[in-house]
Parts: structure tokens; sequence; C-alpha cells
């Protein structure tokens, strides 16, 4: 530690290359962050809703196939199933098609029972929507993104359900209460969603009646989840409807790893980001120590042994990574906000800058070394006449 | 002046051996930007490229009104029958009309480098897919025959995910289908498709009816005719495109998600590069002072100093965009990748880097150069002359 104010003055020997350095690797960190984060939060499906005590009941084929609503008992008689729920997909809109809305059927009784850990609705509004046919729930955000009000109607474009009275693909929806999420990381994941009757949709669209997209389920013991989900997928084998029930988790990843290998393009673009600040950094050590070369034969004139020296030039490096780092990352964190905005469905963590850390110590080794190893070596005599 | 700025330039250049660590600096630096940016643009225009090849300006495809894609859509067997006397359409020389009637659904496929299930589209196809779609091509195996539960795999699909080659067996709800053969038509999206007879595949998903119908129409000019035609009978409720306006609306969405993330992590990367360059011609000016200030006492002007330090900038960030492009190129062109595309289903494409983006990269790194040459510049165009020559 008394080597610091040494360490803090060398650093700062030349101002403006220092700065520009500095700069560089802090832009070049706050990327860093932000990849870091994206890479981390598309392995890591956000718990909650896929929660490991959540299993998900598709059919094995495709999940575009519709499987029987008779299976609902079937599956609540399994051993260990606590509670089972079914829903359709909706694929409606709001006015264009770019007001994506995450609508879904849902079985009232069922479905708040099965999620019960995760939304917060007033008593009052859960009345009014229980007591109203088309009444829908809709999370806040959505609410507020539209600037919906309690008591308005709003009518929501199904892509695919026609109705059976008029064969209208536009649905309309008496907005009763909203919902929050109880966990706040969950927040983003439900801003778009608004739930609403399964049994209004069965009875009003025009064909497939009967059927439902895929079933929830909640199990006792999280631990036996992959013992309940074979029992489950094994009462439907060899039916014209065979399953595939599997955690909640699990899906969401398997749907993540569909969009493509994200892993793969970050640790890329990352690996050109580190390769680049290897160069730029490196070569600002290797200039700094040139430049002080006679210092440095000062150094060990008066006694400092080859060894301080060595760890003198490295903690110079060490120091300029970590302070790049800490600005970079922190700015970073700071971004997560903005990030949120564009990534709805995963979830953020702050766990995923510690790599960055990492990254900057193995980064300042690497080009801290030479510059090291060539002051540790140098002749007193040479270096003090300034015979490089 | 002209002279003098070659003068000064050319000493510069000389001098680089001397200022090599710093001056790869920035081109290094430089190279990471543009091979990043030309990279992931390279896959927004492989994609779009991918399904902007989907279609012909003379066919049309036909959905039900409001569904905007096909696995949403849904028409009759009656609607089927009501679009194949639509005025326009092609006929073949029998006088049939040369409209296939398609159903397309996904079915769960494991991708062949990480084994979990992916969605691949399985269209249906009417009797007519070679006459509407000539551009298909077996190169592998044979042609399905209807009515038995045989499907032909798109290259790309076959590349992407397991046991598509011929003779595999799919088992889809209870039954074995099996792959007949390998097709290519023109490395558009329908290679990441399975095809199969289109009643086969109805009885086998227990569907009545169809997503869609494609048209070829006699000429493009008869598509006002034929949309028109179909638009206004009473009896239907459909939207009629030309399938490349079809494919281009399906592409939009990811490809602009593409090219914001990337031109956002380019933007962020030049910047750091320019700090990068900024540092590099700072210390060039600096190494160079006693030259500059010569220079300058003999009589150069400062405006030729000044020009020939962005100039010195810009060759180098020149030549770290053309790194930067070329990597990319070496690297990525023609690599086969798959994505989640418009509506649930797999699409396989190819990384492209076309002209336009090696362009655009190259114009990336000569602003960064010139942004990172201008301050520097500047100063050794201000140097002062005596202090400098004293110094020295």
């Amino acid at each position: 530690m008394k080597y610091f104010p040494l360490l803090w003055a060398t650093l700062w020997r030349k101002k403006t290359r220092t700065i520009f350095t500095l700069l560089s690797m802090i832009v070049a960190f706050l990327l860093f962050g932000i990849l870091e984060t994206v890479d981390y939060a598309f392995a890591h499906p956000s718990g909650g809703a896929t929660g490991a005590d959540k299993l998900i009941t598709t059919n094995k084929y495709s999940i575009t196939l519709a499987l029987p609503f008779s299976y609902t008992q079937q599956i609540r008689s399994v051993p260990g199933v606590a509670e089972v729920t079914w829903i359709s997909w909706f694929g409606a809109y709001y006015q264009e098609s770019k007001n994506f809305i995450f609508a879904l059927p849902v079985d009232t009784g069922t479905y708040f029972n099965l999620h019960k850990d995760e939304f917060i609705v007033s008593a009052e509004h859960m009345q009014a929507y229980r007591n109203t046919r088309t009444g829908a729930l809709v999370s806040s955000k959505l609410m507020k993104k539209f600037g919906w009000k309690v008591g308005d109607k709003v009518p929501l474009h199904s892509t695919i359900w026609t109705q059976k009275k008029d064969g209208s693909l536009d649905w309309i929806f008496d907005i009763v209460g909203t919902f929050d999420a109880k966990d706040p990381t969950q927040a983003s994941q439900q801003a778009q969603t608004l739930l609403f009757h399964y049994d209004l949709f069965d009875e009003g669209r025009s064909f497939g009646k009967g059927t439902v997209g895929w079933f929830e389920e909640r199990v006792d013991d999280p631990t036996q989840s992959a013992a309940t989900s074979s029992k489950i997928d094994a009462l439907f084998a060899n039916s014209s409807n065979e399953t595939k029930t599997q955690p909640a988790k699990e899906f969401a990843l398997a749907f993540i790893k569909q969009l493509g290998d994200i892993g793969f393009v970050l640790r890329a673009i990352l690996g050109a980001v580190f390769f680049t600040l290897l160069f730029l950094t490196g070569n600002t050590m290797m200039q700094s120590v040139r430049e002080r070369i006679p210092e440095l034969a000062v150094l060990k004139t008066i006694g400092f042994g080859d060894g301080i020296v060595l760890g003198l030039v490295i903690g110079e490096s060490l120091l300029l990574c970590l302070i790049a780092a800490a600005i970079g990352l922190g700015l970073s964190f700071l971004a997560l906000p903005i990030i949120r905005l564009g990534l709805q469905g995963v979830e953020l963590s702050p766990t995923a800058l510690i790599p960055g850390f990492g990254a900057a110590v193995l980064l300042a080794l690497i080009v801290g070394t030479p510059p090291a190893l060539r002051a540790m070596r140098l002749n007193i005599v040479d270096a003090l006449a300034d015979k490089r | 002046m002209f002279k003098q700025l070659i003068a000064a330039l050319s000493m510069g250049l000389q001098t680089l051996p001397q200022r090599l660590g710093a001056s790869s600096v920035i081109v290094i630096g430089i190279a990471g930007v543009v091979a990043v940016l030309v990279s992931v643009l390279a896959m927004g225009a492989g994609f779009k490229h991918t399904l902007a090849d989907s279609g012909r300006a003379d066919r049309a495809i036909i959905l039900r009104g409001g569904s905007d894609a096909e696995l949403n859509s849904n028409l009759t067997r009656a609607d089927v029958d009501t679009i194949s006397n639509a005025p326009g359409l092609a006929k073949d020389s029998s006088g049939k009309a040369l409209l296939s009637n398609e159903l397309v659904t996904v079915v769960n496929v494991p991708k062949a480098d990480t084994g979990t299930d992916a969605n691949v589209t399985l269209r249906g196809v009417g009797l007519k897919l070679t006459e509407v779609r000539p551009e298909l091509k077996i190169v592998d195996g044979r042609m399905f025959h209807p009515a038995v539960r045989e499907l032909i795999a798109g290259a790309g699909a076959v590349k992407q995910f397991r046991g598509l080659t011929p003779g595999s067996v799919l088992h889809l709800r209870n039954a074995d289908w099996i792959v007949t053969g390998v097709f290519i038509s023109n490395g558009d999206v329908h290679e990441s498709e399975l095809l199969a007879d289109v009643d086969t595949v109805g009885s086998s998903v227990e569907r009545n009816g169809y997503s869609s119908a494609v048209a070829l129409l006699t000429t493009a000019a008869d598509f006002t005719r034929f949309k028109d035609a179909l638009t206004t009978d009473p009896q239907l409720k459909v939207d009629v495109q030309r399938e490349p306006e079809y494919y281009a609306t399906q592409s939009k969405p990811l490809t602009k998600a593409i090219n914001v993330v990337g031109t956002t992590v380019a933007i962020i990367m030049a910047i750091g590069a320019m700090f990068g360059a900024l540092n590099s011609m700072y210390s060039a000016v600096a190494a160079r002072g006693l030259e500059i200030a010569t220079l300058r006492a003999i009589g150069f002007g400062a405006l030729p100093v000044l020009l020939s330090v962005m100039i010195e900038a810009l060759l180098l960030s020149l030549l770290g965009g053309v790194i930067g492009a070329s990597l990319a190129w070496l690297f990525f062109n023609g690599h086969s990748v798959s994505t989640l595309g418009g509506a649930f289903a797999q699409v396989v494409f190819q990384l492209t880097v076309t002209k336009t983006l090696i362009v655009t990269g190259i114009i990336w790194a000569c602003v960064i150069g010139l942004l990172g040459g201008f301050f520097p510049a500047l100063r050794a165009a201000r140097l002062p002359v005596a202090e400098a020559l004293r110094a020295a």
C-alpha cells in the first residue's frame, strides 16, 4: 500500500495519454458489461413465472398443435401435481400489428391459484373480474403504455381466432382491473400481459372448441419434477396427441436457443473488443515504461530490488485496468434500465458483471508483464547513460 | 502548398516504422470496429436476402383477412375453389389453375449443433407445386408421392437440423414420415422447410382446410385484376399480397432489430477506437515535434502540416477498415445459421457480406480516423516553433 502514491504519480505522468487510454478502455468495459449482462440473461431465463415448481405440457410434435381439454382431469390425477391450468395462444395486437399484446385466455380459479406468487391484484379488481364475463385484467405497465383506464372497452385483433357470431377477428374486452408483478424483477416480463376469461374465448371462437394450447402445472416437490413430467407424458403415450412435459424454465431456455447461438455472437464481439484493448493498453504501458527508463534506473540505484520494480510496473498496469473496469462496468450497471426496455422477458442481473473484473485483471497481467520484465532486467549503468 | 503537403506527408510516413506500436493501435482498433459492424450487419443482410429471394412478382399469396402470417391463417376448401376461378391466374395445358393450396404447421426437429428441439415448418403443398414454383429442384433422392406419408427437405434444413437426410424417418403424431429427397430453391426461405402433400399433412394434423394459397399469375401486371376480383367477392374475406411484399413484411422486424443492435455496438466500439486514435496521433505529433517545428521554421505553412497529420490518420484507419472488412468476409461470408423467423418457425440463412456493407465499414473507418486525427493535427499546426526547437 505504501507504494500507492508512487503508482498514482507514474500513472498520471503523461496526463493526455492516460486520459485517452482510460476513456477508450472505459468505453470498452462499458460494452463488455452490457454484452456480458445480455449473455447471462439469455442463459438464465428469469425465475418467478418460470420457477422451479412449474411445468409446462405442450403437444409433443409441435407447439402449434392443440391438446384436448379432457386431458385436464387426467393430469390433475397424477400424484405430485398440485394444480393444473390451461391456456391458449391468442396472437393479439391493439390497432396496429406492431402493438403486440400478450393476451392470454385463462381459467380464473386454477390460473391464479397456480401463479399465486406472481400477481398483485386488489380484492376489488379481482371481484370485478370474476363478475364480468367480458372482463380483462391488464398489467399496469400496459395500461400506461396505451393510456387505458379501468372501465374502458378495448378491441383486440386476434390474428388467429375468428368469432362464431360474425366471423370477426376483433374481440372487445372490458378492462375491470389491473395487476402488478409481485416480484419486481418480473415486471418487464409481464409488461405486455392481458388476461381474460377462457370460457368467453372457448364459447366465442368459431373453431377449435374443446382444445387448449398448452397446460401448466405446479408440483408439490420441485425435486420430483422430472418424474412427474414423465408420468404425465406416459398418460398420453401412443395417443393421437402425445405430450411433452418439461420444467417451465427449460421450455423458456429452449425457446431462447431457437433464436440462434446468441452466446456465440456475443462472445465473438467480446473477443474482438478484448483483442483491440490488448493492443491499446499494451501500447500505453510500453510507452510509459520506455519513457521512464532513467527514472526506473534511479529507483534501482537507490536500492529498489528487481522484484519491486517488476511489481511497480504490473501494479501500474493493474491500477489502469481496474480503474477503467470499475468506471466502465459501473456505467453499464447504470445502463441496465435502458437494456431492459429492449429485452422484455429476460432478467438482467448485476452478477453478470463479475467476469468483467476478471477480464480486467487478465488484461493487466498480459499487457503489464512484458514492460515489467523489461524494467526488472534493466542494467543500471546502461539505463542511466540512456543507452536504450 | 501541394508540394509542402507531399513533403510533410512523406516525412511522416517514413518515420511510421519508428512509431509502429502507436500506429498499430489505430489500425487494430478500427479493424475491430469494422469487423464487428460488418459481421453483424451481414447477418441482417443475409436474413433479408433469404426472405427477399422467396418471392416472384408474378406470384401472389392469399391469406384469410387480418391474419398477417400463414401460420395464423385459415382458408376453407370453398375459399380455395373460388380463388382458383379468379381472373389473371396462369393455367396449365389442360386448363387447370396454377394454384398451390398450402397448409403450414411447425414440427419439432432437433438442431444439429445443440440437439434441442426447434420449430421447423412442415408445409403441405398442392399438386401444382412444381409448376407454381419452378425454381424448386430436387438435388438428392426423389420427389414425395402424394397420399402417402413422404416429405422432401430443404437443403438449408438438412444442414441445420438432425435426421433429415433422404431415407430418414421422422415420427410425427403417431405416424412415420419418410424423407425421400432434398431440394433447393434459389436459397430462399423454403429451403428451411419440409414439404409434403397438403391433404396428407391435413389429415395428419386433423385440419380440414388450408393456411394459404399461392397463385402463379399470367403476368405480374395481372396482379391488380386478380386482387380486385378476390377482395370484392362478398363470399371471401382474404388478403392478397404479391409474394415479395409478403416476405419483405415478414423479414422487417428481425432485420431492423439486428441492424439496431449491430449499429449500437459498433458506435460504442467506434467511440473507444476514436479515443485510441486520438492517443496514437497525439503521441505521433509529440514524437515528431522537432521535425514539425523544423519544417515550420524553414517555411512550411500550417495547413500542409495539419493536412499531412490528418491524411496519415486517414491512411492508417483506411488500412484498419480494409483489414476489418476482410476479416468479416473471410470468417463469416456464407456462414450458415438459423433463427426464429417471423412466425414461430426456423429460417436458415447465410451471413452475406455485401459490397454495400464493405463500403459502409470503410466509410466508418475513415470517419473515425478523421475525428481521431483532427485535434492532434491541429496541435501540430499550432506548435510554437521556437519552444519546440528549444526543447529539443
